[in-house]
């Protein structure tokens, strides 16, 4: 069997033992709804006003808003929070050991991860955009629009998987992942315009956290691809985001721990 | 294709200012079953996983089927076998799906179904892990391991927690293995264990081998001073001076310098008197009594 072909066979035990597990499945997709609704419950289904960078002020649908924004949560779950939790699980349990004692090269298993958690992602976004379609009446990307939104949720869910795997580095053991991968990644999502609106008002080191790490350029590349004009769809946000994936590759390249830490 | 499967010369491992293994040599011929027996902390999981690729030796020279594992070839991972102490699977698959994705991963694999099977989990093979036994698991990791039908299985502990009935099972497992021509690495705190299955053994304490050989010789076992031990019915008549010792309750021990003249000399007076032994043995130092004299009982302090 070629190696691609086994870390193809990987996603699909994977993905066999994901929808088994009643938490890891439930609270990866139950959540992006969940605050969809309660967001729009609490701000209602009006407009919002939002301040571009250039001084233009957009109102868009509150609900709109959260579908592009909650898409964009859910792949951050399914890619970061999914794979930094349940690899260093897979670690601490000696099963990633024992599969170092086989033949599989570890990069089969790694892609494998990477794979299932942005097919998961995917699956995410479709249902939280049609979720938002059908209860709020949103709007759907067309056209090359579509497309540019196809390639940030591929983009970002890759890199945000690879930041899961080096993270694990971080994680001492599987009692710890749940603090140290949400400490790390819900401030975050706080100061990127996830939970509500950051944009040129917002303060300054608001906006300085937003421009180093790849949250707020995810969120912003989502929301772009989602509605088009006047949002400005702009590459660097994909390169900046890319840039990240390829620094989590590098680190878990090079701390990457096979075996549970004692 | 040599007949040699390992070949450890001068093996030495260090953590830091504590040398785990130090400088131990032994060999394992193929088709043969090799215990590593020694105490907790004696060296045997350090030396067993510097073999299977996990560790690095600090010095010496280590060879597998005639490959380096600290270079972690596949060439060499696909042709064994290795059952870890305490190394879980994936929960949330069942008893088949986990071998049969492991399984996937060697070129030439052994009939699933047949694993389970070998290792009687055939009714357990739509169960999910997480709903195992300790043993079941245990067995589980045996199969995982039989999977890729390898040439060499290492088996580290391999019947820790099972119940005794389980543990012959595992025995006549390992058994049918040599039968097939494979080689067996065994760590093992049990001696009937290595009794029973190994053709050599190794004693390891505080890292170096105190004494190596086939379990019914190791260290001279064979030609300790034997021991009679007897009991006589009462009402019997007193027994001549021979040097023994009373247990109470009618048993006696001796040493016995040459069993066979003392069991003539204690049989003959028997008969003449009209006298039936209850009980009446010629015990050896036992491979246990070896063992813990070998390793300074610390066994005991664990």
């Amino acid at each position: 069997m070629s190696d691609v072909r086994l870390a193809l066979r990987q996603v699909r035990f994977t993905n066999k033992a994901f929808w088994r597990n009643p938490a890891s499945a439930f609270f990866t997709f139950a959540f992006p709804l969940l605050f969809l609704v309660i967001f729009t419950s609490f701000l209602g289904n009006g407009t919002a006003a939002f301040r571009l960078a250039s001084g233009v002020v957009v109102r868009i649908k509150q609900s709109s808003y959260y579908v592009a924004a909650m898409a964009a949560f859910s792949v951050v779950t399914a890619c970061f929070t999914n794979v930094a939790m349940s690899v260093t699980f897979q670690r601490d349990a000696g099963i990633l050991k024992r599969t170092r004692g086989t033949p599989l090269p570890g990069w089969a298993y790694l892609t494998g991860r990477v794979l299932h958690a942005v097919g998961v992602a995917v699956l995410l976004v479709i249902i939280t955009t049609a979720f938002g379609i059908a209860s709020y009446g949103a709007d759907l990307p067309t056209g090359i629009l579509l497309l540019e939104f196809v390639v940030v949720v591929i983009v970002g869910g890759m890199s945000f998987a690879a930041l899961g795997l080096a993270t694990t580095a971080a994680v001492p053991n599987a009692d710890a992942a749940p603090p140290v991968v949400n400490a790390i990644i819900l401030p975050l999502l706080f100061l990127s315009g996830i939970f509500f609106p950051v944009d040129s008002t917002s303060p300054a080191w608001i906006r300085t956290v937003g421009a180093v790490f790849p949250v707020k350029h995810f969120a912003d590349a989502m929301r772009a691809g989602f509605y088009g004009s006047p949002f400005a769809f702009e590459w660097h946000d994909v390169l900046i985001l890319a840039a990240w994936g390829l620094a989590g590759l590098f680190l878990a390249a090079r701390f990457f721990s096979w075996e549970p830490r004692k | 294709m040599s007949e040699t499967a390992i070949e450890v010369t001068g093996l030495r491992k260090s953590y830091g200012d504590v040398e785990a293994v130090k400088g131990i040599d032994f060999h394992v011929d193929r088709g043969e079953v090799f215990a590593l027996l020694g105490p907790n902390g004696a060296g045997k999981t350090t030396t067993v996983e510097i073999l299977e690729g996990y560790r690095d030796p600090s010095a010496g020279h280590v060879r597998v089927l005639g490959h380096d594992p600290a270079r972690h070839e596949r060439a060499l991972l696909r042709r064994v076998g290795i059952v870890l102490q305490s190394v879980g699977v994936d929960p949330y698959l069942t008893v088949r799906e986990t071998v049969e994705l492991y399984a996937g991963y060697y070129p030439d694999p052994r009939n699933v179904d047949d694993v389970l099977a070998v290792v009687g989990l055939t009714e357990k093979r739509d169960t999910r892990v997480l709903r195992l036994s300790g043993g079941q698991q245990r067995r589980l990791d045996v199969a995982i391991a039989l999977a890729g039908d390898p040439e060499l299985l290492f088996l580290d502990e391999p019947t820790t927690g099972f119940d005794p009935g389980a543990r012959r099972n595992a025995w006549e497992i390992v058994r049918n293995l040599t039968a097939l021509g494979k080689t067996v690495l065994l760590t093992t705190h049990y001696m009937d264990e290595a009794q029973d299955l190994a053709n050599r053994v190794a004693v390891l304490s505080k890292g170096e081998i105190v004494a190596e050989g086939p379990p019914d010789t190791l260290a001279g076992r064979d030609e300790m001073i034997a021991r009679i031990r007897y009991r006589v019915p009462q009402g019997s008549p007193p027994l001549p001076e021979w040097g023994q010792m009373r247990l109470g309750n009618g048993t006696y021990e001796m040493i016995a310098e040459d069993p066979t003249k003392m069991l003539h000399e204690l049989t003959s007076w028997a008969l003449e008197r009209g006298v039936r032994f209850e009980t009446i043995e010629v015990m050896r130092p036992s491979l246990e009594d070896v063992y813990l004299e070998l390793t300074d009982a610390e066994a005991g302090a664990e």
